[in-house]
């Protein structure tokens, strides 16, 4: 288990790192000269060259990289050039709205995937089964960002149920997570479809092994062999699958935040990518990267505890 | 051939036709503001209405239609064009420092939330449809590498090749001439799949403004101008998302349809 896990930290580590110099480059390398990029056609030349200053534009590339990356390391992000903050003052205040929403769409997918899976396994071909595989058809094909409009449509404009957009801050924890349901469940429709598909036939795959047969052998009711054995079991692909959507639901956000004006990362992102605050863009791309590729690797490490097998493989 | 082949092919032909006819005729011409009749409802001389500038909805729907499948089918494109030769070398020299250095390449992007980067790549080079295209091809990349390599891993096994090589063909002759034509049913089905996911991708990167640019009509594009007239036409805004719903779930249908009536194996299993 520890080879194990010290195989995967060394490739984490080159992940991070490979991520790291790609995004970099793509920021500071391919533009030319950032700062000139930053602000604009019209800008004065001794604008950019204070920028440029600003910036440490005038040091060597791999100097650049290192102070970037050390920077990040020690929590420095550095300074946004449009809102004259530091980026991760301007993180933090907005992690607060994507990570809950990102969360709170996952155990909801989670909750509706899960029992229309395990449901939809043990009717295999009845009507139940055909209701719930169709259903997913829709839900892969629908666009959420459409869905979340739909939503706003029915239960903000007409039901006024909810609001149509904004967020009123976590100073009332109710109001907060009742501003982030309609884009939770908008966000959450999609993984929610794949997840169930993805329930159902692992979990068809294990009813069909021997050791179902032997539960089945030994007295087991369908039911019971499929709640003790199969369950179990199914659950290993059904994990890695939570472990990728995660980053959708994160990238996710960005486009659900532009539908409800929720102050999170996404719009974070958008309007720096608007306003050309390179420095922005880049530190919560390289953030949003950061987090998809350790999810990945808690979930590789989660299930290698549960199955000695994986462990074997690797 | 089973239901969802013929709902699936029906509901792509429709859309491909529409995009197919756009380049001939539409009802009226999209580029042409019609302020008077903005916002009419349905049916009359306007057969989906029309928008906040009077423009006619089905053009902007047909004009879509090219849109979404000309940024889809490219992505796809490029994704199968370097994927599949990648996978293919991959799996030519199995085992090699090659082989490791395509897959954890292929791994690495896997780790990207690839919506994440298409809107770093739109940032810097600016937002258009050939930016799109990039974006969402370079992500089909690794899906048809890792579906290759895995497809002809065991193909090589087989005493076929074993005698393609007795013969004294080479490992690039073998993958064109005996290896691809093995795994081209898989490719259609993928690609059918990865298909209707960039016509997705498309209207997600055209509804933030990161896709193709005003005057070219988009669905994601249509359906942004739409969201602040939800509550007084609501049909601007649902006609849009309908036309991609369909498109994507005809696809979709489309692919598990092929992948029933390619693959015997599977056909034997239902009937």
């Amino acid at each position: 288990m520890i080879r194990f896990a010290l195989g995967r930290l060394v490739s984490l580590t080159a992940s991070l790192i490979v991520a790291s110099i790609v995004i970099f480059a793509v920021v500071e390398v391919i533009p030319g000269d950032p700062a000139a990029f930053m602000l604009g056609v019209n800008a004065r030349p001794d604008t950019i060259a204070a920028l440029r200053a600003e910036m440490g534009l005038d040091e060597p590339l791999i100097a650049r990289y290192a102070a970037w990356v050390s920077g990040m390391v020690q929590g420095d992000f550095g300074m946004s050039w449009t809102y004259k903050t530091p980026v991760a003052t301007l993180i933090a205040d907005r992690i607060w709205v994507s990570l809950p929403l990102a969360i709170y769409a996952l155990a909801l997918s989670t909750l509706v995937a899960f029992p229309a899976g395990i449901y939809a396994a043990s009717r295999r071909g009845g009507a139940g089964d055909t209701a719930i595989m169709g259903a997913t058809q829709l839900g892969v094909a629908i666009p959420n960002f459409w869905f979340a409009m739909i939503l706003v449509l029915v239960f903000a404009i007409n039901l006024r149920w909810f609001s149509a957009g904004g967020f009123p801050g976590w100073a009332d924890p109710w109001a907060a997570i009742k501003a982030l349901t309609l884009p939770a469940i908008a966000l959450a429709l999609p993984q929610a479809a794949i997840l169930a598909r993805v329930m159902r036939s692992s979990l068809l795959d294990m009813l069909g092994e021997d050791f179902m047969r032997t539960a089945r052998a030994k007295g087991l009711t369908c039911r019971q062999a499929l709640w003790r054995h199969a369950l179990r079991n199914a659950l290993i692909p059904v994990l890695t699958i939570i472990g990728l959507q995660f980053s959708f639901l994160l990238a996710g956000a960005i486009i659900i935040e532009q539908v409800f004006f929720l102050p999170g990362l996404g719009r974070l992102i958008f309007q720096a990518i608007s306003a050309r605050d390179l420095i922005v863009v880049e530190s919560v791309v390289m953030l949003l990267v950061f987090t998809v590729i350790m999810v990945n690797f808690i979930v590789d490490l989660t299930y290698a505890a549960v199955d000695p097998r994986l462990r074997a493989r690797a | 051939m089973s239901r969802n082949l013929i709902i699936g092919a029906g509901l792509t032909a429709f859309f491909t036709g529409l995009a197919a006819l756009s380049f001939l005729w539409t009802p009226y011409d999209i580029e042409v503001l019609d302020i008077p009749n903005r916002l009419l409802t349905p049916g009359g001389a306007h057969l989906l209405g029309t928008d906040h500038f009077g423009r006619d909805i089905l053009s902007m729907v047909m004009m879509g239609a090219r849109t979404s499948i000309a940024v889809a089918l490219v992505a796809v494109g490029i994704g199968m064009g370097l994927g599949v030769p990648l996978g293919l070398w991959a799996a030519a020299r199995r085992g090699s420092l090659l082989d490791d250095v395509i897959m954890r390449g292929n791994d690495l992007v896997f780790a990207f939330p690839s919506l994440v980067i298409a809107i770093l790549i739109t940032a810097v080079f600016g937002p258009s449809a050939v930016n799109a295209i990039i974006a969402i091809g370079i992500f089909n990349i690794p899906v048809f590498a890792r579906l290759t390599r895995g497809a002809a891993l065991p193909l090589w096994e087989r005493d076929f090749i074993l005698a393609a090589r007795v013969s004294g063909k080479g490992a690039a002759r073998i993958s064109a001439e005996h290896i691809l034509p093995n795994i081209a049913n898989l490719m259609i089905v993928q690609g059918t799949i990865q298909f209707s996911l960039g016509i997705l991708a498309e209207a997600a990167l055209s509804y933030i403004g990161l896709g193709a640019q005003p005057p070219t009509a988009s669905w994601g594009r249509m359906l942004a101008d739409a969201q602040t007239l939800v509550s007084i036409a609501p049909h601007v805004a649902l006609i849009p998302g309908f036309a991609i719903l369909l498109t994507v779930l005809g696809l979709n249908l489309l692919g598990d349809g092929l992948r029933d009536w390619l693959d015997p194996r599977i056909r034997v299993v239902r009937t």
